[in-house]
Order: structure tokens, then sequence, then C-alpha cells
């Protein structure tokens, strides 16, 4: 399934993970080689935001196991994870509204790893956070809030950094802007896994995709691998390829 | 096709309603069976069975949970004495109570629904408090020290307490008779939807703002004709007493044990309550520290008290006030798609209506 | 003039009802948790002194800091083992537990201690006072109780917004599993939350024991008093609980010199205005989006 010679980060096998009654995720593996984007596509309810909160150690999982580097951390919890390098930038921001902006970038470094992240270095990413520190994060933009939020996660100085719905509710130039930044990311080293519903974001900027449906995986590989129709197929779940010469 | 069929009863329900009339006639006739010490003791159980009743009907099916009844308790004695005080007979004073606490609740809903969670609870803990400030206020009504309910020594003590028991007894029927027409009519399915989710309750019309206030105005005309039953039971009021926390105390703790959210609970909840009460009387205050370490256990491990540990495991009800479905295999003898091979009446949807939600 | 003495001694009322108004207001703040035993933990403490003074032969201040401190400790431990497993166990379930806590506590003083009251006096202190005009005297123990409230909240507020430790409680409060997401153990918060709650009741209890006399049932007074004073002041600041505190005490001093009874109707009274016209209280800090 990875490239020979590429180092597994994360690892998940055979992952099920159940809300009540329903199987939001059902026996999905998946393998992120270290220091690459990895996106997780698909429509509204496949599962995707539940499979990352399983990584994180919000959701339990009721089958499969989760291996960081090969250790498994199935078992562990929240905030054990983020000592071992994993940090999710949840789905809606929530950014902590009765702090600052300066302060919610400081709640990142509770349980920081010795890394290369600090206050200064995000500063210098983000060249208009200074002026706006000391103001309430619930003032922000959306946009604005979407990058204190990856502030918040990259202060913990994570292996890998999970961000669920990177797109969702952003203007599209807001979110072509935070894509930019991601390769600066990848060049401190960092591993980048993504949920997105927007699939030409996702295949621009990811090494690896794969798509789930209803909780399943239906198709996995590099993004070039694939013909645009293959990948409707898969998101939607239309049964079998399209006849020859109807593919665009 | 399979045939779907809903009903709201079982045998067994109509078996076990024939078995409670019979041990209503039963309990009438007491007074001229036993001694005068069954029937008083009958009677502290037929009060807190009232106030369980009552308390859940409020918090169990309708999501409200005041820590204030004891308003109307204390609002329901008072009527008693009032009236007494102004020549009309003591027993009046129960009907009459249940008019005063129905037309006192509607301007404390007005206040009371804006209000939720925490805020709900102890603002009606605050009006049980002003109700008791204003009453002992009242110099004619005994004020600080209370007073005793004039012509109740009319009687003769036989004869006082056969009618106390029987004033007891029809509060005690009535409340969960009450109850269970309520829960059984459209106004039971409103309050099971809003349980489940108030939001699509009312996107799909459900009126639950007038469910809501029915079940308060009920709920609390019904502690206040216990009230004025106390009043008559202890033949004097003392603003103290019948405005006490302890009553609430006691009306949760019986529901909690016994189980929320059912009619059978609270019953069972108010008997264990009051048998405890009786055997350990001597040891005082340790049986409350009893019980109330018991509530706190049940509340938070054995979250649907006795009755609901009970009512998981079998499906046999007293008051059935849910539905059942009946799914019968379709008549070519083939098996209905998402239908196991049992055809018994499938119980998991039905339980599922009266449990609390955990949430 | 009677008047200005009787907002005076309101307000150092206030300074009272505050302390029990502190811990009831980070419990339900930050955790969600309405404790309708705050008032009996006071009580406990005011009665632990009673029961120590006598035993320990230490001066009544020592004899005050371990009372503190073990209710602190108690706090933690309560949190932990019973505040937690009620909220994972339902949203109602804390209230529903802290009545069972209240009547335990209650109960169990009655047995220990009678139902007849207790007080502590620590000599010419809690009895002395400053008479500054005719009308006007100002008793040490009042301004003591004012001056302990105003450094206790300060101190809890300051922690909260300038440390390290406070930036992670506000998060917490804000959102417990975002707050889980950047590597919090939030029970572990909720109990330290919990300590100082304890805490600062349990300074009210004692300060309660001193000003008169406490018995096994005067808890939840002064528990409806804290909420009073939390509503009033607005919900997530301290600062705000002090004024609460401040304007029932008023509403006491001044309602009294109209009869006893409005003298206890007032405060009620302004809390139930203060709830239907402006719910969020005067000072509210918590912001949500």
């Amino acid at each position: 399934m990875t490239g020979s010679g590429e180092q597994l980060l994360l690892e998940v096998d055979t992952l099920t993970v159940k809300h009540a009654q329903l199987t939001a995720v059902s026996e999905v593996s998946l393998g992120v080689p270290a220091g690459s984007v990895f996106a997780v596509i698909g429509a509204n309810g496949a599962g995707k935001s539940t499979l990352l909160g399983a990584i994180a150690g919000l959701n339990r999982p009721s089958g499969g196991r989760i291996i960081l580097e090969g250790q498994d951390i199935t078992r562990l919890s929240c905030p054990k994870r983020v000592e071992l390098g994993v940090s999710l930038v949840p789905e809606g921001r929530r950014l902590f509204p009765s702090l600052t902006v300066e302060e919610n970038i400081l709640t990142g470094a509770y349980r920081a790893r010795p890394g290369r992240w600090n206050l200064s270095r995000i500063y210098e990413m983000f060249p208009w956070m200074p002026g706006r520190r000391r103001q309430s994060a619930a003032q922000l933009s959306g946009g604005e809030q979407h990058a204190v939020a990856i502030a918040r996660a990259l202060m913990a100085n994570p292996r890998i950094l999970l961000i669920d719905e990177l797109s969702l509710g952003l203007a599209p130039i807001v979110v072509r802007g935070i894509y930019a930044s991601l390769p600066a990311l990848l060049e401190s080293g960092l591993t980048v896994m993504l949920v997105e519903q927007d699939v030409a974001q996702a295949c621009s900027v990811a090494s690896r995709i794969q798509c789930l449906l209803e909780g399943r995986t239906t198709l996995v590989g590099g993004p070039t691998e694939f013909t645009t129709a293959e990948i409707e197929a898969a998101y939607f779940g239309m049964s079998a390829a399209a006849p020859a010469g109807a593919a665009s | 096709m399979a045939q779907t069929r809903v009903t709201r009863a079982q045998h067994s329900g109509l078996f076990a309603g024939g078995l409670g009339i019979i041990v209503v006639v039963v309990l009438a006739a007491l007074p001229f069976l036993v001694v005068e010490g069954v029937t008083n003791f009958l009677v502290n159980l037929f009060i807190l069975l009232a106030l369980a009743t009552m308390w859940n009907l409020l918090a169990g099916y309708g999501g409200l949970v005041s820590v204030g009844q004891q308003a109307y308790i204390g609002l329901g004695a008072y009527t008693v004495l009032f009236l007494a005080q102004n020549g009309f007979n003591a027993f009046v004073g129960v009907p009459a109570a249940v008019l005063v606490g129905a037309v006192i609740a509607v301007p404390a809903s007005w206040f009371l629904f804006r209000l939720s969670g925490g805020y709900f609870a102890i603002a009606t803990w605050v009006l049980a408090v002003v109700a008791a400030i204003v009453i002992t206020g009242i110099p004619s009504l005994g004020a600080g020290t209370g007073a005793s309910v004039p012509g109740l020594l009319n009687y003769n003590a036989i004869d006082l307490g056969a009618y106390t028991y029987w004033a007891a007894l029809v509060v005690a029927v009535a409340a969960v008779l009450a109850t269970y027409l309520l829960m059984r009519s459209r106004l039971g399915l409103v309050l099971t939807a809003v349980r489940d989710n108030e939001i699509a309750a009312r996107s799909v019309g459900s009126k639950v703002g007038r469910a809501k206030l029915i079940v308060y105005l009920v709920s609390s005309a019904g502690c206040a004709a216990v009230g004025a039953v106390i009043a008559i039971s202890q033949l004097d009021v003392q603003a103290v007493n019948v405005f006490n926390i302890q009553w609430t105390a006691y009306m949760i703790f019986a529901v909690l044990i016994g189980g929320m959210g059912s009619i059978e609970g609270p019953l069972i909840g108010a008997t264990i309550f009051i048998v405890l009460q009786q055997t350990l009387s001597q040891f005082n205050g340790w049986y409350l520290v009893l019980v109330g370490a018991l509530a706190m256990v049940v509340a938070i491990w054995v979250r649907g008290g006795i009755w609901g540990f009970w009512a998981d495991r079998s499906s046999f009800r007293i008051f059935s006030v849910g539905y059942f479905l009946h799914q019968e295999p379709p008549q070519d003898g083939g098996t209905p798609p998402g239908v196991g091979p049992s055809p018994r009446p499938d119980r998991r949807k039905w339980l599922r209506r009266l449990r609390p939600r955990p949430s | 003039m009677t008047l200005l003495n009787a907002v005076i001694q309101g307000v150092f009322l206030g300074g009272l009802l505050a302390l029990f108004a502190a811990g009831l207001s980070l419990l339900f703040g930050v955790m969600g948790v309405l404790n309708l035993a705050h008032g009996d933990i006071a009580i406990v403490a005011g009665y632990l002194a009673v029961a120590l003074v006598p035993a320990l032969h230490l001066p009544a201040l020592w004899v005050f800091l371990i009372v503190v401190g073990v209710l602190m400790v108690c706090g933690y431990l309560v949190q932990r083992l019973i505040f937690q497993p009620s909220l994972e166990s339902g949203h109602l379930t804390p209230l529903l537990v802290t009545l069972g806590m209240s009547v335990v506590i209650e109960n169990l003083l009655l047995e220990i201690f009678t139902a007849n009251g207790h007080s502590i006096s620590i000599g010419t202190f809690t009895a002395g006072s400053v008479q500054v005009n005719p009308q006007i005297s100002l008793s040490y123990l009042s301004v003591a109780i004012l001056g302990t409230a105003v450094l206790a909240l300060g101190a809890i507020q300051m922690g909260l917004s300038r440390t390290k430790l406070g930036r992670i409680v506000r998060a917490v409060a804000d959102d417990r599993d975002a707050a889980q997401l950047v590597g919090v153990n939030y029970r572990h918060i909720f109990g330290l939350a919990a300590a100082v709650a304890f805490g600062t009741v349990a300074l009210a209890g004692l300060s309660l024991t001193m000003y008169t006399s406490i018995s096994p049932t005067s808890g939840p007074t002064y528990l409806i008093y804290g909420f009073e004073a939390v509503v009033i002041g607005g919900l997530g600041s301290l600062w705000g609980t002090l004024a609460g505190g401040v304007v029932l005490g008023i509403a006491v001093t001044v309602g009294v010199l109209i009869s006893s009874n409005f003298g206890a109707l007032a405060p009620h009274l302004v809390f139930l205005a203060v709830l239907a016209i402006r719910p969020q209280g005067f000072f509210p800090r918590r912001v949500t989006t």
C-alpha cells in the first residue's frame, strides 16, 4: 500500500467506531507516510470526522488499532496522545471564546513537546496575529479563527497535525490561503492528515488520498492515479465503473 | 407484506387494572377492619406516594426538575387552616387546595418557564421561600409559631382517623389516576417526544408549552391537595414544617429509589421509604442519612431505580402508558426484512419511551 | 442616618454572602454543577472548627487554616468521587446527588452536634467594634470578613486571568473537549476548581460561625443567598458575585428597617426581579459563540 522505503508515521488497522446504534467508521485501515499530506475525503456523514476524532482520542473505537510510529495508542487518553505528538484542529475550530487570541494559542503549549514551534515563530508565520493578540477569539472571522486554531495545535510541537474539515464555512480565497501555508509546515518535518469535502483542494495538496463512504473505504492511493469519474464514483457510491467513453 | 399492529396495553396490564380496583376497594374498607395504628401508617404512605407521583409527573415525564413543590404543600395546608378558621369544614380544604394550587401555579409558570436547568430549580425553591415568608407575616394564620386547625377536634378520634385516612386515600388514588390518564393521552405522547428531542417535537407542531403547563398545574394542584391532607392529619399548621425543603427531599428520594419516568417507580420508592422510616424510627436522623446516601448511589449508578431494573428484564407493567409494536410475519411464510426469527412484541422500542434518557 | 448605617452594614453582610457565592460560581461556571449542599459544607467547616478549637489547643486562627486546608482536600476528592460520576451519569444527576448530600450532611451534623446553635468567638476581636459616629459603628469582625472576601475573590480572579493554570481553567470551562485536545486532563482541573470552591465556602462557614451562630440546618438559607448573588452579579465574574452579595446584603439590612419579615423577603424579591428582567446578571463574563 505504501511506496517502498516510506516510513509510516501513523497506521490505522481495521478501526470501527460506533455512535450509539450507528456504526460511523467500519473496519477502516490506512497508513500515513511520515512527512506527507494525507487527505481523507468523502461526503457528509461518511465518517471522516469520527475517524479523525478516534485518532486524536476523542471517540472510543469498538474495534481495531491505532499505531503511532510503531506504538499502539488505541487505549491512550486524549492528553496522552498530545504528549506523543498527535494534535487535532477540530471541526468548527472550537477556540475558547472567553480567552484572547494569544491566550488561545498559549493553551496549546500546555503539554507541548520540545520542538521548534513557539509564540514568536507562530507570529512570524501569521504576521497579522500580533496586532490582534489581545482581542477576544470570538471576534475573529472564520478564516482568522482557523489560523489561530492551527497555531494552537502547532504550539504542542506535534509529529502529526490532524485538520478536520478545513474548508467548511470559509470563503474559497481564505481556504486557498490556508492551504498555501501548508508546504511551510511540511518543511518543518510535520506530517499532515486532513479531512476535506472539497475534493479538488484535497487532491491539489495531498500526496495520498483515501475516500470514505458510509464508514468504509472506497478508494485509496495517490491523487493522480485516479480519473475524476473514479473519484466521483467512490465519493458518491455509484455502482460499477462508467461505461467506456463516458468518463470525462 | 409484514403486518404491524400497535396496541396500548398487554394482557398483563388488563389483569393488573382489575387487581388495582380490588386493592383500592380493600384499602377503602380498612378503617373498619384494622386498628388505628395501621391506618395512620398508611396515611403517611399515601401522602408520600402522592407527592412522589406528582414530582415524577413533573420531572420524570415533564422534564421540569423542581425543588420547590413544597410551596404548594404549604399553600394547601394553609388553605385548610384559612377555611377552617372561617367556619368551613376542614375537609373542604382538600378540593379547595386543588384550586388554590392550580390558580397560583399559573402566574408562577409564566415566570418559571423562562428559565431552565439550575436556574429553574433554584427559582422554584426561592418561590417557596417567598411564599413561606409572606404567609409567616400574616398574624391571623399563626405567623411564625403556627396555628391549630379549628374544628377537627369536634370529631371523635376514631372518626377523625377514618376521615383523614379516606381523604389521604382519595388524594393518592387521584394523583396516580391523573398521571396515568395524562400520560395515556396525547399529552403523554408530546411529553415523551419532548424528552427525546424538544426541538424536533416543536418542529412537528407539538404543543410543548401547553403540555408543560398542564403538567406543572396538575403537579402543583396535587401537591397542594397533599398539603391539605397533611394539615388535617397533623391537626396544626406551621410554616417552617409545611414549607420545608424536606418534603421535596423525601419525594425526590422516593422517586429516585423507585425509578423515575414510570408510574410504578414512585409507588415502590415511597413504600420502601416509609417502611424504612417505620423500622428505623428510633434511629431518627440516621435513617435519613441512610436514605440520602442510598438516593445518591441510585442516582449515579442505578439510574432507573428499582422499577427500572425490573423493567429492563420483563415486559410486565401495571400501568401501561407506552405503545407495543407487534410485527407479524408475512402471510406467505417468508421472513420480513429486518426482523429476526422471533415474532414477539418488540419490547426494546417500547422501553425506550419510558426510561429517563441520559443526556 | 440609620439608613446610611443600614447600607454600610449591608455592604459588610454582602462580603459574607459573597464568600458563600464564590464557590458556587466556580462550581457552576466551570463544571456546570449546581451544588445544593454548598451551604451545608460551609456549616461543616464551622462545626469542624467548633470541635477542633478546644481539642487542638491551638490559637483559633491556626485551626481555621487547618479547616480550610482540610475542606480543600475534601473538595478535590468530592469532585473526583461524587461530582464527576454524577456528571457522567446524566445532566440532571448532580442536582439530585447534591440534594442527597445535603440531607446526609445535615442529619449527620444533627446526630453529632444536636440541633442547638454553636458559635465561636475569639475574644475581643469577635465582639469588638469601632464607633465612627453616633449612628454608625463598624465591628472588627465585619470589616475582617469583608476584607477576607475581597482578598479571596481578588486572588481567585487574579489567578484565573494572569496565570497559566487559570487560563487552562477558563479554557476547560469554555469547552472541555477542545481543552482535552490541547492535552488537559479536565477531571483534574475540575478537582482543583472544586478544591478552591470548598476553600472559599470554608472561609464563609468560619466567618458565619463567628458572626452569628450556626445549627445543622443553617446551610440552605445561605445556599440560596449565594446562588442569588451569583445570578445578580452575573456568572463568570467574581467581582460581579461580590457586587451581587452586596446588593443582597443591603436589601436585607434596609428591608429590616421596615419590618423583620420584609428584611427576609427583600433579597428574594430583588433576585426574582433580576431573574425576570436581566437573567444574565449585571456583569456577565461568559461569552458564548
